[in-house]
């Protein structure tokens, strides 16, 4: 072949330009706050991080796992050899061999995705997108056949000048999608901002199988200061760690596919949010998103740049407030991007500093901050669920096995009756248990999804100070949103009182009784029974088996629904959407219960007051809609003394 | 419910003060913004943002004082004195140092003596008009200012008004726009000391929760659905009494003289 000296020129070339633009992109993150992250120790775990963590997620699809392991994997392998065989030039067959091989293994890898993207799902974004399949095509085929003389196949000098020309210009091609792209914004982008997102992801509890759930706390002591924002206003108020995750997606839309507000036809679509924070964060229009828009909504308005007000042109606020917090969309991101931190850190900054929440959002705030439970109910009437309970109320006893956590359930008709049930139980079981009585508050949850903070850390302190004044081994509630905040929120407030207190889900303890027989069950027949996995107890708390071991222990076979375990559908009932109530095409409740009713369940088992109160939100006829606690004990055989 | 973005409806040289009290929350107690005077601070923001000043008499150091900051208010200015004394005095020689063109105020307090006089003492003290239970300001012009008054069952009655005057804000006004924690927390005190008179009266008195006063039942003597629906929802309407306007004054009192006996307010 000709030009010997044009192919080493062309691919050092690609790579200083790769390097440039990996310090612009670089930059662009670290006009993010700081963040406590180890930098050296995340470089070193990334590469364990992408074949664990990363990789048992994408391998939730079979097709797709392998075909990136081929093609991913075979580009890395590549790009290393054609360093060190075409532009370092050593001379060894066995580097060229080994370089083909792998080059082969990226090709096949690539004929994949090249099929895939013949007939592309809905959720994938398509424009740019669709010419990366024939990049990857490109570049590992002219490189074969570059390749080729170095292993001895072809004599040294095969092919003419046109050969050498049409080479040259798929291996330009194929070069500037995969190394000139992949740090100046091409669909590449997700291998070099994803792989150091995993080295510098802001929960590294998350990899290793961990769970890392909890929102992060406000630094309300700089509240006062002149100049100071809380929330996120603009794209430089992220940490640079969560610019770096925004950067790191690969636009699969497996998000989008799970999204229930997406889904009700309200106006949020996870990646569309995601590739709206990298327009911020990079400055620029939403012109070129080729994926699906927010419902509702045109793209090519949002405008934004790193010091611009997201709100005021890039986002819509309302996007915002369709999130239910379900967190499916984090659940299902192979790049384990943070969806729901994002979206409130944003609505902190709506009601924090804007005093914009919407509809109902500012009276329950009010309602909140005035009596300590959202509904504006007198603070000494919460524990007049119980008058006939004959409850020990911790004020009075000091000391108690199980505190029992009751919520603001208790000021709901609907919710005494499983607050009743599980008090049935724990009776039955002989439990040693109490409640705080008036001195509970609210735990904080809806204030803190809405975006106040203040009024979390203001509740969550109160109901700490509360609790140290008592001595209780555990904590069980029959609020999974209650149960959430005190296991996983409650711990970053500087507090630790909880720290040798164990918090449960009553189904978790329910099921801990049962299995020491201190309960004893009648079989159940109800027919066709499933099961509602609440969000706050799976996703956010990992809690799938408990509850389906109770009923698995009244002789109740699960009809299991398609969207059930991680992949539960929400009940459109957290994160305050009923309080913001944005409108959509649809109603997430429905959607929920047209998933129970294909499996022909005639009765619901539910974990949550909350989605109890959705799921019977759903006009009749539909299935009976009961808590675990309340089938239990209906199923209880009282002992006749 | 949104609350209309209707920011300076008028020219920059309107002089507005809304005056502030400590409300209390009917359930819980707790002190909190009032109602009323969240809607004189929101009527107050709507008419003219920049050169409304929020005025307060008692402890700077209250926490609800923040709460009406938080609806984007730079400061809150406070004469300060302790919140058992009587506010008429330092408010009116405040006011009279500042000639305002409109004072507003909550029709009563929540908590205190919560009897409504204040803007009806200012109101004498400064030698202006009073208008009671106001809706809303449509405009100024001219220095006159045309209000819409609230009256019962959602009617309205349109005045014209010369300025400066004061007015209690009804609750039929524009409901006072969410607080934010920020805002709140930033806000300036402005403190300024005062010369307070201890409320003589006062200190003598015992405070306790009020009991509900017997209502008086309604005859209903409805014969169609709609005329019970009516006599359901409508709140009671003053008929039976009569407009006396000419009569002569003597005339005028001894109908009010004999209505109260009838009443049996007067033995």
């Amino acid at each position: 072949m000709s030009f010997e000296w044009l192919h080493p020129v062309l691919i050092a070339t690609a790579l200083v330009l790769a390097a440039v633009g990996a310090v612009r992109r670089v930059n662009l993150w670290r006009a993010g706050q700081a963040d406590q992250i180890n930098l050296i120790a995340g470089l070193m775990a990334m590469p364990g991080r992408y074949l664990h963590d990363l990789h048992d997620i994408v391998e939730r699809d079979k097709y797709m796992s392998k075909t990136h392991a081929a093609t991913g994997g075979g580009f890395v392998l590549s790009a290393v050899l054609i360093i060190l065989v075409h532009m370092l030039g050593i001379n060894s067959q066995i580097l060229a061999w080994a370089l083909m091989a792998s080059l082969v293994l990226m090709f096949v890898g690539a004929l994949f995705v090249f099929k895939r993207r013949l007939d592309p799902p809905s959720r994938i974004s398509k424009g740019p997108w669709m010419r990366l399949p024939k990049s990857l095509l490109s570049f590992a085929g002219a490189f074969f056949v570059l390749t080729l003389p170095a292993a001895g196949v072809l004599p040294e000098g095969t092919g003419g000048v046109l050969l050498t020309l049409f080479l040259t210009a798929l291996i330009i091609w194929g070069m500037g999608e995969l190394f000139f792209g992949m740090t100046w914004g091409g669909p590449m982008k997700h291998a070099f901002a994803g792989a150091l997102h995993l080295a510098f992801h802001r929960r590294q509890e998350r990899f290793g199988g961990g769970r890392s759930t909890g929102l992060k706390p406000v630094d309300l002591s700089v509240a006062a200061d002149q100049g100071s924002v809380l929330g996120v206003a603009k794209p430089t108020d992220f940490k640079w760690t969560q610019l770096l995750g925004f950067d790191a997606c690969v636009q699969c839309g497996k998000c989008e596919a799970m999204c229930p507000a997406f889904a009700a036809g309200q106006p949020l679509n996870p990646k569309k949010l995601i590739q709206d924070m990298v327009v911020g964060l990079a400055g620029g229009s939403d012109a070129k998103f080729a994926g699906s828009a927010y419902p509702g909504k045109e793209i090519g308005n949002a405008k934004g740049g790193p010091n611009q007000i997201i709100t005021e042109g890039l986002i819509d606020p309302e996007t915002l407030w369709s999130c239910t917090t379900c967190r499916a969309c984090v659940e299902e991101c192979p790049m384990m991007i943070e969806h729901v931190d994002a979206v409130v850190d944003m609505r902190r900054y709506l009601t924090m500093e804007k005093g914009s929440t919407p509809n109902k959002g500012a009276e329950v705030l009010d309602n909140i901050i005035a009596t300590d439970n959202p509904n504006g109910y007198a603070p000494a009437s919460r524990t007049n669920w119980a008058a006939d309970q004959n409850l020990n109320v911790l004020s009075d006893v000091k000391e108690t096995e199980v505190l029992f956590w009751v919520s603001d359930g208790a000021f709901d008709m609907r919710s005494q009756r499983i607050l009743r049930s599980f008090v049935k139980l724990l009776k039955a079981a002989d439990v040693d248990f109490a409640v705080l009585g008036d001195e509970e508050l609210d735990c904080g949850d809806v204030a803190r999804r809405l975006g106040d903070d203040a009024t979390f850390q203001s509740l969550a302190k109160r109901n700490l100070e509360t609790m140290a004044k008592y001595k209780f081994k555990r904590i069980v509630t029959t609020d999974p949103h209650a149960y959430h905040c005190l296991r996983n929120e409650y711990n970053d407030l500087g507090f630790d009182g909880l720290k040798d207190v164990e918090v449960l889900h009553h189904t978790t303890y329910l099921n801990e009784l049962v299995q020491q027989g201190k309960l004893k069950l009648d079989n159940l027949s109800a027919g066709t029974v499933t099961y509602h996995d609440p969000c706050y107890l799976g996703r956010y708390n990992g809690e799938y088996e408990a509850p389906r071991e109770l009923l698995r222990s009244l002789g109740v076979e699960i009809a299991e629904m398609e969207r059930s375990g991680f992949r539960s559908r929400c009940c459109g009932g957290g994160g305050g959407a009923p309080i913001t109530d944005i409108p959509g095409e649809r109603r997430i409740a429905d959607m929920r219960m047209e998933d129970v009713n294909t499996t022909g369940a005639e009765l619901v088992a539910v974990g949550c007051q909350q989605c109890t109160a959705m799921l019977e939100g759903v006009v009749e006829p539909r299935p009976e809609v009961k808590d675990i606690a309340e089938i239990l004990a209906g199923q209880l055989i009282e002992e006749m003394h | 419910m949104q609350h209309k973005q209707t920011e300076q409806r008028f020219a920059n040289d309107l002089n507005i003060v809304s005056l502030i009290s400590v409300g209390k929350h009917p359930q819980s107690g707790r002190e909190r913004r009032a109602e009323q005077d969240g809607r004189a601070v929101e009527l107050g923001m709507s008419l003219n943002a920049e050169n409304l000043t929020v005025l307060h008499a008692g402890d700077p150091q209250q926490n609800a004082l923040r709460s009406y900051a938080g609806m984007g208010l730079n400061s809150i200015r406070v004469l300060e004195m302790d919140p058992a004394a009587d506010a008429i005095a330092p408010l009116s020689s405040y006011l009279k140092q500042h000639s305002p063109d409109i004072v507003l105020a909550g029709v009563r307090a929540e908590s205190g003596e919560s009897s409504g006089m204040v803007p009806y003492q200012l109101a004498e003290q400064l030698g202006w008009p009073l208008v009671s239970r106001i809706a809303d300001i449509i405009s100024v012009e001219g220095g006159v200012a045309e209000i819409l008054q609230a009256l019962p069952r959602g009617q309205r009655r349109a005045l014209k008004v010369r300025l400066p005057f004061v007015a209690s804000v009804d609750n039929a006004a524009q409901e006072a726009r969410q607080s934010a924690f920020g805002p709140a927390s930033r806000a300036a005190l402005d403190l300024q000391s005062t010369q307070s008179t201890t409320d003589v009266i006062r200190d003598e008195w015992s405070e306790a929760p009020a009991r509900k006063r017997p209502k008086r039942l309604k005859k209903v003597k409805a014969t169609t659905a709609a005329e019970r629906f009516k006599a359901a929802t409508a709140k009671a309407q003053s008929d039976g009494g009569k407009v006396m306007k000419n009569e002569p004054a003597a005339e005028q009192a001894q109908a009010i003289f004999d209505l109260l006996l009838e009443e049996g307010v007067l033995r």
